[in-house]
């Protein structure tokens, strides 16, 4: 390979990756620019916090799509993990704090064990998550069989907490999205795990486990997934087993929003957490539209394709 | 059918082959046998504990009922062959959708009509799910969850005026040929068709080459796109066979009809010993397990367990089925 064209594919991954890290900036502006002019009263403090009220809970459970995607897997059973958690946040951790902490905690070693298995075994995990949600389905139904229970009292004050100048719900998800970033895109072990995606061959080549990434990641999974259960019943104060069942699939449309590939341990956290608010954003945006019920959930249909196609538009644009 | 005319080539090459023998036996190992295994497993126990009469009467209600498990893993089956990441979520979206459609037709112009209206829906739903994977390259899965949303409201908007199918068609669905449900027979008929159509056509060969590696049958010859579309299609036909069945069945449509064939879909073509990744169907394995799950519900019904309880052994069967069957499939 000659030295310039080396440098010349050089350039256009460099602009690629550039252009990836756009889209999710580009579809959020395109999406809220019309609320704005619709209702100019949403530009505000108290407006910005209505509009983005959900969006804490969908931005942990989109980190937790994304861990699992980074090693080139999928989870099915995030929505229903979050629902289990949530479940378990308004029954044990009301009633006996202790043994709630020790069934969250389970929980996620139990979503760690799962990624070692996945590995171990070599199966697919569009099927073990698959028969995971029934499993936390009916975890959350046997621990709650009809919705109710209750908040306990810190996680409300918490996700009520009025911050100063920025509205909560934007602070949080810049805190979580930093946090997120720095643990898996600087931190040298963040590096490692995102190997395991995009390389497993050289990965284990070199000594390292598969088996302990996959482990690890999915253990970052459940932790991130007991955070958006935890948060959502902050916000719901009260649970019921298919509180957040539209989460799997929002999430990983989220993630596929912020520029994450299913394959190559290819993610990006700043993106999936713009993704989210996004998805989040137009389903407030929905409610100012004024269309008729009937309607609400095939506009939500629109919008995810409207602006997943407006991420493959721009991505061609950007080859040529 | 396929994995018997395997087994014989491979006795019949015995002799040169023989290091290998016990390995290549192996990998032929049916898949399908385990779904199998397990459902006369399920049946002996119910036979046992609760008496052969009352085993026989639970075998004929999976023939009616397990039937919709059968039609939608065969829809489900057709997409997930055509290669990694292909699935089809609109399933239960078209279930619902044609339903509705059946119905309407049906009480204004005839049972005939009704059927051709809410086939041809569910194909124009498959066409425009190719068509949002291809032109707008949206994965399968989030494309045909966002088309599901959008049939969702149209089949609220469809299910103004509620009226029930017509009732030959209604007698008919709830009859019985020489014993066997009339449901089985049509369930039967449309599994050796795709059978014939996997096993013995061009286009099922071309199928699994592309499940197997596009490139190669692309460089081969195969349409490789065309094929993916008109599995895409064949999966929304599929799908409103079963939701027009479903309503004849239920004396009615309702939205909600199809929700719980979402998962099930999957999970039948799973534990039935279809390849994941693609590239290999079994139409046999598809009524095992489909007949393994509905007894497994019927039993654990029987034994006065809870929705909960239920749901969890549900979801340990596929992870153990799919452990036990551990890394014969290469992963994605």
């Amino acid at each position: 390979m000659t030295p310039s064209v080396a440098t010349g594919l050089n350039v256009r991954n460099v602009r690629n990756a550039r252009l990836r890290a756009l889209l999710p900036v580009f579809s959020l502006v395109v999406i809220l620019v019309p609320i704005f002019i619709l209702q100019p009263a949403t530009f505000s403090y108290f407006g910005l916090g209505l509009l983005l009220n959900l969006a804490v809970p969908i931005v942990f459970a989109t980190l937790a799509q994304l861990a699992v995607i980074t090693v080139n897997d999928l989870d099915l059973s995030i929505g229903a993990f979050v629902s289990l958690t949530a479940c378990i946040g308004a029954t044990l951790c009301v009633r006996e704090p202790w043994l709630g902490i020790v069934a969250l905690i389970g929980c996620v070693l139990a979503y760690a064990a799962i990624g070692a298995l996945i590995e171990f075994r070599q199966i697919p995990s569009i099927v073990v998550t698959l028969g995971l949600s029934f499993v936390w389905t009916g975890l959350a139904v046997l621990l709650l069989p009809s919705p109710g229970g209750s908040s306990p009292l810190w996680l409300g004050s918490l996700m009520t907490y009025q911050t100063p100048l920025i509205a909560a719900p934007i602070v949080w998800s810049v805190v979580i999205a930093l946090v997120g970033h720095l643990l898996l895109m600087r931190s040298s072990a963040g590096v490692r795990v995102r190997a395991a995606g995009g390389n497993p061959r050289a990965m284990s080549r070199f000594g390292w486990s598969m088996v302990k990434s996959r482990a690890i990641l999915y253990g970052v999974a459940g932790i991130f997934g007991v955070c958006s259960g935890l948060s959502l019943l902050g916000l719901t104060t009260s649970a019921d087993p298919n509180l957040a069942l539209r989460y799997t699939l929002l999430s990983i449309a989220s993630v596929i929003l912020g520029g994450g590939e299913f394959v190559g341990g290819r993610v990006s956290v700043w993106g999936a957490v713009l993704g989210a608010i996004t998805l989040t954003v137009a389903a407030s945006f929905l409610a100012f539209l004024n269309i008729s019920p009937d309607w609400q959930v095939g506009m939500q249909g629109v919008i995810l394709i409207a602006v997943l196609s407006l991420r493959v538009l721009l991505q061609r644009g950007g080859r040529r | 059918m396929n994995p018997q005319s395997e087994l014989q080539s491979t006795t019949g090459s015995a002799a040169d082959a023989q290091p290998t023998l016990a390995a290549r036996l192996k990998m032929l190992r049916a898949p399908w046998v385990w779904s199998f295994v397990g459902a006369i497993g399920v049946g002996i126990l119910i036979a046992v504990v609760f008496g052969i009469s009352i085993a026989g009467n639970v075998v004929l209600t999976a023939l009616v009922f397990g039937v919709f498990m059968v039609l939608v893993g065969l829809a489900q089956m057709l997409v997930i062959t055509s290669g990694p990441g292909n699935i089809d979520l609109s399933v239960p979206s078209v279930i619902a959708l044609a339903g509705m459609i059946a119905v309407h037709v049906m009480g204004a112009y005839g049972i005939a009509a009704g059927f051709v209206a809410a086939l041809a829906a569910g194909v124009v739903v498959g066409l425009a799910n190719y068509l949002l994977i291809r032109v707008l390259r949206i994965p399968p899965i989030i494309a045909t969850l966002s088309s599901s949303f959008i049939i969702q409201s149209v089949a609220i908007t469809q299910s103004s005026g509620m009226n029930a199918p017509p009732v030959a068609l209604e007698t008919f669905a709830n009859g019985h040929l020489l014993g066997v449900p009339h449901l089985a027979l049509i369930a039967l008929a449309l599994s050796v068709v795709i059978a014939v159509l996997l096993h013995l056509t061009v286009f099922g060969r071309g199928l699994s080459a592309v499940g197997q590696n596009p490139r190669a049958a692309w460089l081969a010859g195969v349409g490789v796109e065309a094929t993916r579309c008109k599995v895409y299609m064949l999966s929304g036909g599929i799908a409103a066979l079963t939701g027009v069945l479903l309503a004849a069945v239920s004396g009615g449509a309702t939205l909600d009809m199809g929700v719980e064939y979402m998962l099930i879909s999957i999970a039948v073509v799973v534990i039935g010993g279809t390849q994941v990744t693609g590239g290999r169907a079994t139409v046999i394995g598809v009524w095992g397990a489909s007949m393994f799950l509905f007894l497994t519900n019927a039993v654990l019904n029987a034994l006065g367990a809870g929705a909960g309880v239920r749901s969890i052994a549900y979801g340990l069967l596929i992870i153990v089925v799919v452990v036990a069957a551990g890394g014969r499939s290469a992963r994605y």
